[in-house]
């Protein structure tokens, strides 16, 4: 039986045309079913599958750990009664010198990696900006390192980390006199913590390009006109007019990379796994080793939680910082 | 009789909210919390700095979800 139209065709045709054809094309079994239920009933029926969704991927799973933070459980050994040790665990690892280690470590990789990000990104946007021959072309050459797998990247490396056929120690011999073999770049336990430095620096300055990008883009051009006309130096535009107006954009890159970072973990454990010793074992390779290593389930629930707490933290830092991006 | 307004005087509760409980310094505040926080956990010289730094980030990350609804 053909459906009479739901909406009177009279006002806005084709508006009423569409919803019409679509009340049309509807099962009268649905139609039936929907028609009872009023407009905030709906809205409800469509958001509540992604609602349920990640209420069972995201937040029970974070429920479930803080739980298991508070208990002897190890995966490992299912049948063994479960016993509440209270803040055991956060007592452990906050006195820990192997997590504060740890911690150094993830502290010395996120510092070092953001400053030369930062100082490269922004120096390859603020020439990118220029509009020279094929500037567009080198802008997608410059972006291509951040288009790659992290696990891509982590065994590349690893083979240019080399010491005897690696291209990296060949090309630091070249320019430095160096013999080739000389030195162990994954190997050494002062060198390892930079290679790591490295390769992430060379994989995500093209991000922070971007972002830095989009911040001297949106830099009016009469502001720089009228600097001109006044007869500011390039020096005085830069730090007057293009550094200021183009830092909460640095900011936000700063930020994003730091949060980015501290939880870094495929592309280091693919290099290093963590070492020499543990001298690139970073605060997420710990947790992991604790985790299905060692089977501590309590223990690096606990840890988790604590990365988690701290990541929020900056996340919350984050989200301020980009509202006074969008209140300029 | 006396009768209710239907409109309420919003304003009259922003007025007598205490002064110095206002949303941009206390989240200034927190973040900084946060960040002393962040900092206590990675820094090279006191554990005691490090035992104390999950405290102080989580202090502040509570302070902040709360002070975020206070008027501006």
């Amino acid at each position: 039986m053909q459906e009479t139209p739901v909406f009177p065709a009279s006002q806005n045709a084709n508006n009423y045309a569409i919803a019409n054809r679509a009340a049309a094309a509807t099962p009268t079994g649905v139609s039936k079913a929907v028609r009872g239920l009023s407009d905030r009933s709906i809205a409800w029926l469509f958001v509540a599958p992604t609602m349920i969704l990640l209420l069972a991927i995201n937040i029970f799973p974070l429920i479930w750990t803080v739980y298991l933070s508070f208990t002897n459980y190890a995966s490992n050994r299912p049948n063994r009664p479960v016993i509440n040790v209270g803040l055991k665990w956060y007592r452990d690892i906050l006195s820990s010198p192997e997590i504060w280690t740890a911690m150094q470590a993830t502290a010395h990789f996120v510092f070092w990696t953001i400053l030369f990000q930062t100082l490269i990104g922004f120096s390859l946007a603020y020439l990118v900006d220029r509009k020279f021959r094929g500037h567009a072309f080198w802008t997608t050459i410059i972006l291509i390192p951040m288009m790659l797998s992290p696990a891509v990247v982590g065994n590349f490396w690893k083979f240019l980390y080399q010491p005897q056929i690696g291209l990296f120690n060949y090309v630091v011999s070249f320019f430095t006199g160096l013999p080739p073999s000389s030195f162990e770049m994954l190997g050494s336990v002062t060198l390892a913590p930079w290679a790591i430095i490295i390769v992430d620096t060379w994989m995500w300055t093209p991000y922070v390009m971007l972002i830095c990008l989009a911040g001297l883009r949106s830099i009016p051009d009469y502001i720089l006109e009228a600097a001109e006309v006044d007869r500011a130096s390039r020096w005085r535009q830069f730090w007057s007019i293009t550094l200021p107006m183009a830092l909460p954009f640095i900011m936000l890159a700063v930020l994003f990379r730091g949060i980015e970072n501290f939880k870094m973990f495929d592309m280091v454990m693919l290099l290093t796994g963590g070492g020499p010793g543990s001298t690139t074992e970073l605060a997420s390779i710990t947790l992991k080793r604790a985790a299905f290593e060692a089977y501590r389930t309590g223990y690096s629930s606990a840890f988790a939680i604590i990365l988690f707490v701290v990541v929020f933290g900056l996340a919350n830092v984050y989200v301020k910082a980009l509202n006074k991006v969008k209140q300029r | 009789m006396s009768m209710k307004p239907l409109v309420t005087d919003q304003s009259q509760s922003k007025r007598n909210w205490p002064g110095w409980a206002r949303r941009g310094l206390l989240e200034n505040v927190a973040i900084a919390l946060i960040l002393l926080g962040v900092f206590m956990l990675v820094q090279p010289f006191s554990i005691t700095l490090y035992g104390w730094s999950f405290i102080t980030v989580l202090v502040g990350i509570v302070m902040f979800t709360v002070v975020s609804k206070f008027p501006e």
